[in-house]
């Protein structure tokens, strides 16, 4: 049963296919253009990123640094330090992937005010093949303190993360896939950073998904609908996880499955997995994810499938139950 | 406070000694660098160059000093001590646990630290981004970066590079402690940076070498880059490691260590006298 709090589409079969980062250039521009104080980094990636039109209309505060992620990410902290909001822009296979150490000690260990925004994480866009591809993001950065993680699930959430994460005083990472996925959360659809989502609700099975697997999961239950109960919950920000209703979900189903779109350790599914046996909540939880390996080029669709994050994975999962 | 040319010299001794006591008490530290920059930071903030007040530190018009080789923390915190931006008794809880005061120093931990400093190559970039703040907003505070000549080999600062010139970056001075020492050797030995200059120059850089120990020297040549327009500048401070003690100086084994207590006291010998 959907969760009518929740304002989702009203027909999760006609759904529109939008990218996230289309909804993230939109949100850039509509309130980093706002805020005087916002300022948008970017390295080498301006149109694939989708800050090209704010860079357009706010040449005086987009700063474009060539391909130089580390310089990139410390110039952010310098300017986080000196009042700016910085946005640091690129694909997450290099950013937070090859300035790691930048994020560490210039951002994080600052509490500098940087937001930074991983673009085509997970499948990337398919074809460019494994080393684009970015499944390991949310495990690198999760450790790290002060930092806050958040995985949107869809075109809409992203355009509400984007005001969230710039009111928010401190680091913050997004990352977004980059592929046309279905849109299911809505305008009028609540969000608030840290608070997961009841989408579905369901008495057998907890479904905990992030990014485009929410509506995998979604869909999923649709399809057991009558057979099995499954609870779909949106952890659209990963750290900190909204332990309580993790917690809730874990006690009420005593069966969960994580879905996500990266590496199943390190991911949402380890995230849930400290917070289960923390609690001490005896729930059995199967990971849907990518399963310790790496990608290969191919449709993203195709990628999808071939290594298990789709509806039919969860579906598989949640019948591995019975 | 105004000094003269030898109070200033003399001050910089001062210095050598407050860092040699402050890493005996602790047991480690590097010992190296800071007391061979100690002249630059003495002529920093007591040569009347750095525009910053320790009773209102934070002012949003300050200079930024950015140490990007965290490394040499040492001396500097001890000369902001001696302007008064923390207790001078509070040197000497360096390193332990509870202080304020790390191995290498995180942003703001206390008055006067800009920037958190350790992995090489970060706190230049920092200072570009606050160079190009400064710029965004019309203000006209400088920022002032101090790196070591080891880290050069970090490519993170030759991107920091690229982006200064790039944008013009004329309220950024760069100084760089060219000591010839890195801790495993020579540099030269390690990986070459020689031609620097040429290499600096290369990048779009105003260069400057001088004498790292004569404040003098410093003095003049910081008040230059502050009328070098559309370029950033760069002075090479020529120094000697583990300057004032002369079983440390030059000595790649000086570069991480910190004296026993014997040594400590030869050392403190040697500089003491130099001050009589």
């Amino acid at each position: 049963m959907i969760n009518p709090e929740m304002q989702l589409v009203d027909d999760l079969w006609k759904v529109e296919m939008k990218s996230m980062r289309d909804g993230y250039g939109e949100a850039v521009l509509e309130s980093g253009g706002k805020d005087k104080d916002v300022v948008v980094l970017v390295a080498d990636l301006a149109e694939s990123t989708r800050v090209k039109e704010f860079g357009e209309k706010h040449p005086e505060r987009f700063v474009e640094l060539g391909i130089a992620e580390q310089n990139m990410m410390g110039v952010a902290a310098g300017m986080a330090l000196s009042g700016k909001v910085p946005i640091v822009n690129s694909f997450a296979c290099f950013s937070p992937g090859r300035n790691f150490d930048q994020l560490r000690a210039s951002v994080c260990l600052s509490n500098a005010n940087v937001k930074i925004v991983g673009g085509h994480a997970g499948v990337g866009n398919g074809e460019d093949g494994a080393n684009q591809q970015m499944f390991e993001d949310i495990g690198v950065v999760r450790s790290l303190p002060n930092l806050i993680v958040v995985a949107p699930a869809d075109y809409e959430q992203v355009k509400k993360v984007v005001p969230a994460m710039l009111e928010h005083e401190g680091p913050v990472y997004m990352r977004m896939t980059a592929p046309k996925r279905p849109v299911v959360t809505t305008k009028m659809t609540p969000f608030s950073l840290g608070k997961a989502q009841t989408l579905r609700k369901g008495a057998d099975v907890g479904v905990v998904a992030s990014g485009v697997m929410v509506y995998e999961a979604l869909m999923a239950a649709e399809e057991l609908e009558g057979k099995i109960g499954v609870e779909v919950i949106n952890v659209h920000t990963i750290k900190p996880l909204d332990e309580d209703e993790v917690v809730r979900v874990a006690q009420k189903c005593k069966r969960m499955v994580v879905a996500e779109e990266h590496q199943v350790m390190g991911g949402l599914g380890s995230a849930v997995a400290e917070a289960l046996v923390k609690e001490g909540v005896g729930a059995k939880v199967k990971f849907v994810g990518m399963q310790g390996v790496f990608g290969e080029s191919g449709k993203p669709e195709e990628i999808l499938n071939k290594y298990g994050m789709n509806r039919q994975a969860i579906i598989k999962a949640i019948r591995e139950f019975r | 406070m105004e000094y003269t040319v030898a109070e200033l010299q003399q001050k910089a001794d001062e210095i050598r000694e407050t860092v040699v006591k402050m890493l005996v008490n602790v047991g480690s530290g590097h010992t190296g660098g800071s007391l061979g920059s100690a002249d630059f930071w003495t002529a920093l903030y007591l040569g009347n160059i750095v525009r910053v007040n320790p009773s209102d530190p934070w002012n949003e018009d300050r200079d930024r000093v950015v140490l990007s080789a965290g490394h040499y923390c040492p001396a500097q915190y001890v000369v902001l001590a001696e302007v008064g931006f923390f207790p001078k008794e509070e040197l000497f809880t360096l390193r332990e646990i509870g202080s304020r005061l790390q191995g290498h120093p995180v942003v703001r931990c206390v008055p006067g630290i800009e920037n958190t400093s350790g992995p090489l190559g970060q706190g230049i970039s920092q200072a570009v981004g606050m160079a190009m703040a400064a710029r965004m907003d019309g203000k006209n505070w400088r920022v002032i970066c101090f790196m070591g000549d080891g880290e050069q080999q970090e490519g993170q600062v030759w991107e920091a590079y690229m982006m200064a010139a790039k944008n013009k970056l004329s309220n950024l001075t760069i100084v760089i402690d060219r000591n010839n020492m890195q801790i495993d050797g020579h540099t030269e030995e390690v990986m070459p940076l020689e031609p620097l200059r040429s290499k600096l120059e290369a990048f779009g850089l105003c260069v400057a070498e001088v004498d790292g120990h004569n404040v003098e020297e410093i003095i003049d040549a910081m008040n230059r880059a502050k009328t070098v327009f559309e370029v950033p500048t760069v002075i090479i401070l020529h120094t000697i490691p583990g300057k004032g003690v002369d079983f440390m100086e030059n000595k790649v084994e000086w570069h991480g260590k910190a004296p026993s207590l014997g040594e400590a006291v030869e050392a403190l010998m040697e500089l003491d006298n130099k001050n009589d």
